[in-house]
């Protein structure tokens, strides 16, 4: 049979960064083929150029024996091909049969819609009421009026990407069960995820990407989970030299902490030691930062330093005390993008820098404050008084991670910290953490980046769905029980044998 | 044909060009539409905007600019407090009949004793008043989560209920020949809040508004709070970082600004309106939003707007004396001006390009 989907050595280059180097392969029809790597991998950026969101430099693909190069993502749907993003796009208040209509290039009259809409949720196992608003849908419904919306359009590729990141595993197997469905009427299925046990259980073959590049082609069902992650973390693991650290005394002791999506989190940090906490984005990693930074006060005890109980303590009287804390948000989070750099320093460090005394703010000091960083981090801009959202991301982020390491933080709680940021600032902002655990000082690094925590940390944990796996020391640790602390379900088995 | 390009940061000059843009587009409108009721559009301008300040009857109407500023500049500062951080008190207007019914009551219990603290006294319950209206929408946003828009909004109309009440009830005049209103304040020395300079228009609420633009202009500028506020508006995640309680600002926000629409009340009553009528409130709240706006929520920008949209009232009333335009004539100016400002404030945050 030949096959729906062909992509021939496609490359795409961003600033600073090769996204996607020589891509190569096919999807058959009625196969659900797995699109898997780490965040950064590259897969998003080869879907986009198969939706036509973003053009390859070079390389080409072949759709239906066609060569496919839709210059927008109405071409793309032409073609042929539908996608569900991550991310829905539904207008809440308008009805279920409203937003469809919406993404319809013509869209038939209303009550032939409803019928069709019905006709279709019928047919796939997917029960959905036209007439229902979007806003009173769970995330399950939601994603199931997105996938109808493609399923009218007949499409002859499907891509999902990562759709059971927002589904309960019961809306899980409803899902599943469709695309079989789906499958076995021929269309071909690309299906993005890093869930190794789901791409086993349900998908045909899998394509592993890392850093751009095809690793390989497999068939998940012959591989185990271990062998997949090992794979998808690839063999490059660096080895980290940690001889010249001694860790001092325990100085922070988080314990039992469930707040809004995390699960009896527990850890303890001591003096000069990095912790680093892998796992994809939205298991919790933002729960925590919220949690530790002050912006959610948590139950008593739960986050102690220095023998002090901070847990209902507030942001500022955290970082008087030492806490300090560096969210992934860098415009709306971390800085305000309207406000200069100068102003932007007041967020964090008014009391450490003695930028507001007696509630009077010095924009003189603030002024100062901000040069220092600029200079002590390289950040490229013209001066202090730019805007932070004129930045480009890197230099805004070495912005953000000095203010706060020039604080002179008893403990910094950092997420993602290199996120988008490109390879010479990622360099400094690393190094930066590792001089700050040099003097003393005990750093968290939330990161999906797996080679920057190898990198960094003395000991290495994950968060999976809220729960914190037990540390183990990074020395020593092997790929696959990294891969399978990150992405695996018997992660949390395999994490509390004792090191 | 045009499309719309987001400009990285807000342009400063469009942020002032634009007020001046919504004036003059608001004056050829305007003019227009006197034109279309068979006027002299040029005549009717000028009446409106130039024979107020500079025209035979100027020295009657002079005056009245600062009468008129003086609550819309108080009110607009307590505003654009909260404007600036996102929180939205549409309301001022029953703040500002609460804080003059509280302050008459306090005149009205007194009198007719003649006392040091009866003023004093009244500016303090004045303010109380409308602090305590305000703190209505600020506490059940803070518990439940009602929108403040809609509650401080409907609460106006409660207070103008409240202020019928009073003048046909508990208020009444009982030497007023049984016609609705309370005494008149303007008559009881202690509790009158009189012009301090004759011919000047100047009365203790416009001084209370001067106080008021310095004090808004320290805090925006030079306050730790300011900061706190213009966050909370910009970047509320990042406001929360920064550990500023979002509930709080709500609560000082809502209260602060019902506080000054309140004095404003108070001032008003007790000196240009002199009684409780149950037609009290004169719509000044609602012009101070449109003042709070097209002074750019700046100290300095509202102390131009309230000065021009008092000159809109004057020069409107004086059309419709000279002139005999209809009386809806100031809120057609104003609610023109308000529409322009927002209209061309996009060019602020956008720039327009020809599509190619």
């Amino acid at each position: 049979m030949t096959d729906v989907f062909q992509a021939e050595g496609l490359g795409k280059t961003y600033p600073g960064v090769r996204a996607n180097d020589a891509v190569s392969f096919a999807v058959g029809p009625g196969e659900i083929h797995a699109l898997l790597g780490e965040n950064g991998a590259g897969k998003s950026t080869l879907v986009k150029m198969i939706y036509g969101l973003v053009r390859p430099d070079d390389g080409a693909m072949t759709l239906l024996g066609a060569p496919h190069a839709p210059a927008d993502p109405r071409a793309a749907r032409a073609a042929g091909v539908a996608m569900v993003f991550q991310h829905f796009s539904l207008f809440d208040a308008l009805t279920v049969a409203e937003n469809v209509a919406l993404g319809m290039e013509n869209p038939p009259p209303r009550t032939d819609l409803a019928r069709r809409i019905a006709e279709v949720s019928q047919a796939y196992g997917l029960p959905l009421n036209p007439a229902r608003r979007i806003a009173s849908l769970s995330a399950g419904e939601r994603q199931r009026v997105e996938i109808i919306r493609c399923l009218l359009q007949d499409p002859r590729l499907l891509i999902m990407d990562e759709p059971t990141s927002v589904l309960t595993p019961q809306e899980a197997e409803i899902l599943f069960a469709t695309l079989r469905q789906l499958a076995a009427q021929g269309t071909a299925i690309l299906y993005i995820s890093h869930k190794l046990d789901e791409i086993r259980t349900h998908c045909d073959r899998a394509t592993i990407l890392r850093h751009g590049k095809v690793v390989g082609t497999v068939d998940p069902r012959a591989h185990s989970a271990r062998e997949l992650a090992a794979m998808m973390v690839g063999a490059e693991m660096r080895v980290v030299d940690r001889s010249g650290r001694v860790p001092g005394a325990e100085i922070l002791a988080v314990s039992g902490l469930s707040a809004a999506g995390l699960r009896g989190v527990s850890l303890t940090l001591r003096a000069g030691e990095i912790l680093g906490i892998g796992g994809v984005a939205g298991n919790g990693q933002e729960a925590l930062l919220a949690a530790l930074s002050g912006e959610e006060p948590t139950a008593p005890g739960t986050v102690v330093m220095d023998g002090t109980d901070l847990s209902a303590m507030g942001p500022e009287a955290r970082r008087r005390l030492g806490l300090l804390a560096a969210p992934e948000d860098r415009l709306g989070h971390a800085a305000v993008p309207e406000f200069s750099l100068a102003e932007n320093t007041l967020l964090t460090a008014g009391a450490r820098q003695g930028l507001v005394r007696h509630g009077l703010v010095d924009h003189g000091a603030a002024r100062r404050f901000a040069e220092a960083v600029i200079r002590a981090f390289d950040v490229r801009t013209p001066g202090p008084g730019t805007a932070a959202g004129a930045l480009s991301g890197g230099n805004l982020q070495k912005f953000v991670i000095g203010r706060e390491v020039l604080g002179k933080p008893r403990v910094l709680v950092v997420n993602q910290p290199t996120w988008g940021v490109d390879a010479g600032a990622a360099a400094q902002v690393r190094q930066a953490l590792l001089d700050l655990a040099g003097n003393e000082a005990g750093v968290i690094v939330i990161s999906q980046d797996l080679d920057e925590l190898l990198e960094l940390s003395d000991r290495f944990c994950a968060l999976n769905e809220g729960r914190l796996s037990a540390p183990r020391p990074t020395e020593g640790l092997s790929l696959e029980e990294i891969g399978l602390m990150l992405g695996g379900a018997h992660g949390m088995e395999v994490a509390h044998v004792p090191a | 044909m045009f499309r719309l390009e987001p400009r990285a940061s807000a342009s400063l000059g469009w942020q002032i060009a634009t007020p001046v843009l919504a004036v003059l587009a608001t004056m050829l409108v305007g003019g227009i539409l006197f034109a279309a009721m068979g006027f002299d559009p040029l005549a009717a301008i000028r009446t409106i905007f130039w024979d107020p300040l500079f025209g035979p009857a100027s020295g009657y109407s002079r005056p009245q600019l600062l009468v008129k500023a003086g609550p819309l500049i108080l009110i607009a500062c307590g505003l654009a407090l909260g404007f600036r951080a996102g929180i939205w008190n549409i309301g001022a207007e029953g703040q500002y009949i609460i804080g003059a019914i509280c302050g008459a009551a306090v005149a009205l219990a007194a009198y007719p004793l003649d006392a040091f603290w009866i003023f004093p006294a009244m500016i303090l319950a004045g303010a109380a008043g409308g602090w305590a209206w305000g703190m209505i929408p600020a506490l059940l946003r803070n518990w439940f989560g009602a929108s403040e828009i809609l509650v401080s909004l409907m609460l106006v109309y409660v207070a103008q209920k409240i202020a019928a009440w009073m003048a046909f009830g508990p208020m009444k005049n009982p030497e007023g020949f049984n016609f609705p209103g309370s005494r008149n304040l303007q008559q009881y020395e202690a509790a009158a809040n009189p012009e301090l300079i004759a011919g000047s228009g100047l009365h203790w609420g416009v001084v209370a508004a001067g106080v008021a633009l310095a004090l808004t202009w320290f805090v925006m500028s030079r306050h730790i709070l300011g900061f706190q506020i213009r966050t909370a508006g910009a970047a509320p995640r990042a406001a929360r970082f920064a550990g500023v309680r979002p509930e709080r600002l709500v609560a000082l926000c809502l209260g602060v600004s019902g506080a000054l629409a309140g004095l404003a009340g108070l001032f008003e009553v007790a000196g240009p309106a002199g009684q409780i009528t149950e037609s009290f409130g004169s719509g000044y709240g609602f012009t101070a939003i449109i003042v709070a706006f097209l002074g750019r929520l700046h100290p300095l920008g509202i102390l131009l707007a309230g000065l021009l949209m008092a000159l809109t009232y004057i020069g409107g009333e004086l059309a419709q004396m000279m002139l005999n335009l209809p009386a809806a004539t100031v809120q057609v100016f104003q609610g023109m001006l308000l529409f322009f400002l927002l209209g061309f404030d996009i060019l602020t945050r956008y720039r327009i390009r020809r599509r190619a």
